[in-house]
């Protein structure tokens, strides 16, 4: 079970969190107006990298607040959290 | 049947005598090029290549793996076939792949040990029965055996099986597909190994593709490993877990992310357990090796992992829900656990054909359920990268799908919930 640092509430277990999905996925501005492939990239693509991921958690059991989280997928470690807006963490 | 001979009860005789085994398939060395690399020594990587070599007359064929062969998914599963799924598309991939396994010890001239022993899937809810219910009609309209059980009937089949009423969730039914049970999933790979060996076909372990090389019009002309470059007409890949990082050495990115998918096996007992029981809705799955062990699948983890390992808390939660279905394995101590990298597609249904790559192939996506099909994919996969254009059974499953919308929605079927 990972320990995830909630940037509000400090560091708690996985199990009060919901995994939320990669970063920086942005919504197109005019969906309507966008080719196929860009909808299909914003749907359904993801990067899926063995190594630095950068994804969304919500802390559902505790502040309820989503933000950003730095995780290698290889061995899980969590380099760091930052909050909506904010840069990551290096 | 190559160096190694055929099995038969006379060869059986002959080598109880004390007389040693051969090697069963060649670890070969790569040779400069090849008419068709395979990436990935898995069951369907390995499948391919032997389909490719029966049924299509190509045997230049090198199947290339980063570990050995087995290694992966293959060796980390837990065994189950059935074909009850729900879409027509699926249905008949998944059926065509369970008439396969009927015949496949026989075909491969290898014990595979495929037992029918009956694929049980258990109701909890309201909402559990009217889903089984609709996969026991859909199937029976595809020609497909599945069979609405009560929970005494259910009981009669699994005796082990607690259906009172006093459970945290009780059983309210259950779907039944006889023709559905287990298989040594060693022996699949070991199996088409050594058939597909036999037939010219290179196995090459411990050899990571490190590149995708391409050509001035950017077809994919071969690949580079720490092995050094080898050239292909054409490449499979069947990388599972490791798909999105293969594809992304040619540049395309995949609808695709890497969960771990744990397992666990109990210390074998006497035979307890008469056929295989799957829970969605509490999360268990359960069936009993011929060594005896009881073998339980557990549930995804939350987020994407390429560790080959998964929360305990995963594994508790399953084992919780056995020992609520099962009371008598409550005093059974758990032997091994594991985890294995599952690729889930947006639909929970494979995807198989061609790339945005000219000579590029892909077969991935099988998420938590790719052993079952392990027959059907290797030869609609072979067909597709054989022809260079999709088998018709394949052919729904194209990449393309997610451009069309037309996807192929299994979420229910997918026995892991994700």
């Amino acid at each position: 079970m990972l320990l995830i640092p909630c940037p509000w509430c400090g560091n708690r277990p996985e199990n009060e969190f919901r995994y939320a999905g990669p970063a920086g996925i942005v919504r197109p501005a005019a969906p309507a107006s966008v080719d196929d492939g860009t909808w299909m990239a914003y749907l359904y693509l993801r990067d899926n990298p063995k190594g630095r991921h950068t994804e969304r958690w919500r802390h559902v059991h505790g502040c309820g607040r989503f933000f950003n989280c730095v995780r290698d997928t290889v061995t899980d470690r969590i380099a760091g959290s930052f909050k909506p807006g904010e840069a990551p963490p290096s | 049947m190559g160096e190694a001979g055929r099995f038969s009860f006379l060869s059986l005789l002959w080598h109880g005598t004390g007389k040693a085994w051969a090697r069963q398939w060649r670890d070969a060395k790569p040779k400069a090029s090849y008419d068709v690399i395979v990436i990935g020594a898995g069951g369907h990587g390995l499948a391919t290549a032997y389909y490719l070599a029966t049924e299509h007359g190509i045997r230049d064929v090198a199947v290339l793996d980063k570990g050995w062969l087995g290694g992966g998914n293959t060796g980390r599963n837990t065994t189950i076939i059935r074909s009850n799924y729900l879409r027509p598309e699926s249905a008949a991939l998944y059926e065509h792949a369970l008439k396969l396994w009927e015949n496949l010890a026989q075909t491969l001239n290898y014990n595979v040990m495929y037992s029918a022993r009956g694929v049980l899937m258990l109701a909890h809810n309201h909402h559990d029965v009217q889903v089984l219910k609709r996969h026991v009609h859909a199937n029976r309209m595809q020609g497909i055996d599945n069979q609405w059980l009560t929970p005494a009937q259910a009981k009669a089949f699994c005796p082990p099986l607690d259906v009172g009423s006093q459970v945290r969730y009780p059983v309210l039914g259950a779907a039944l597909q006889r023709r559905g049970g287990v298989a040594r999933h060693d022996a699949v790979a070991w199996g088409y190994a050594r058939a597909a060996s036999a037939m010219g076909v290179d196995i090459i372990q411990n050899c990571e593709v490190t590149g995708i090389v391409r050509g001035p019009r950017g077809a994919a002309t071969g690949v580079e490993t720490n092995c050094g470059p080898i050239a292909a007409r054409r490449i499979g890949v069947a990388a599972a877990g490791h798909t999105s990082v293969v594809m992304d050495m040619a540049g395309v990115r995949m609808p695709l992310e890497s969960f771990p998918l744990q397992a666990l096996v109990s210390e074998p007992v006497k035979p307890v357990m008469p056929c295989v029981v799957m829970s969605n809705t509490v999360h268990a799955y359960v069936s009993q090796s011929d060594k005896g062990e009881l073998v339980i699948g557990a549930g995804t983890d939350a987020y994407p992992s390429y560790s080959q390992a998964g929360g305990l808390h995963i594994a508790c939660e399953t084992l919780a829900a056995t020992c609520e279905l099962f009371p008598s394995f409550r005093r059974l101590r758990m032997l091994r656990s594991w985890g294995g990298i599952v690729d889930t597609t947006p639909d929970r249904s494979p995807i198989i054909g061609l790339t945005p790559v000219p000579e590029l192939f892909v077969n991935c996506g099988w998420g938590t359920g790719g052993f079952k099909a392990t027959p059907g994919s290797g030869q609609v996969f072979a067909a597709t990268v054989a022809r260079g254009e999709p088998h018709p059974l394949a052919a729904p499953f194209g990449l393309d799908r997610f451009l069309t919308g037309r996807l192929i929605d299994e979420t229910a079927a997918a026995a892991v919930a994700h």
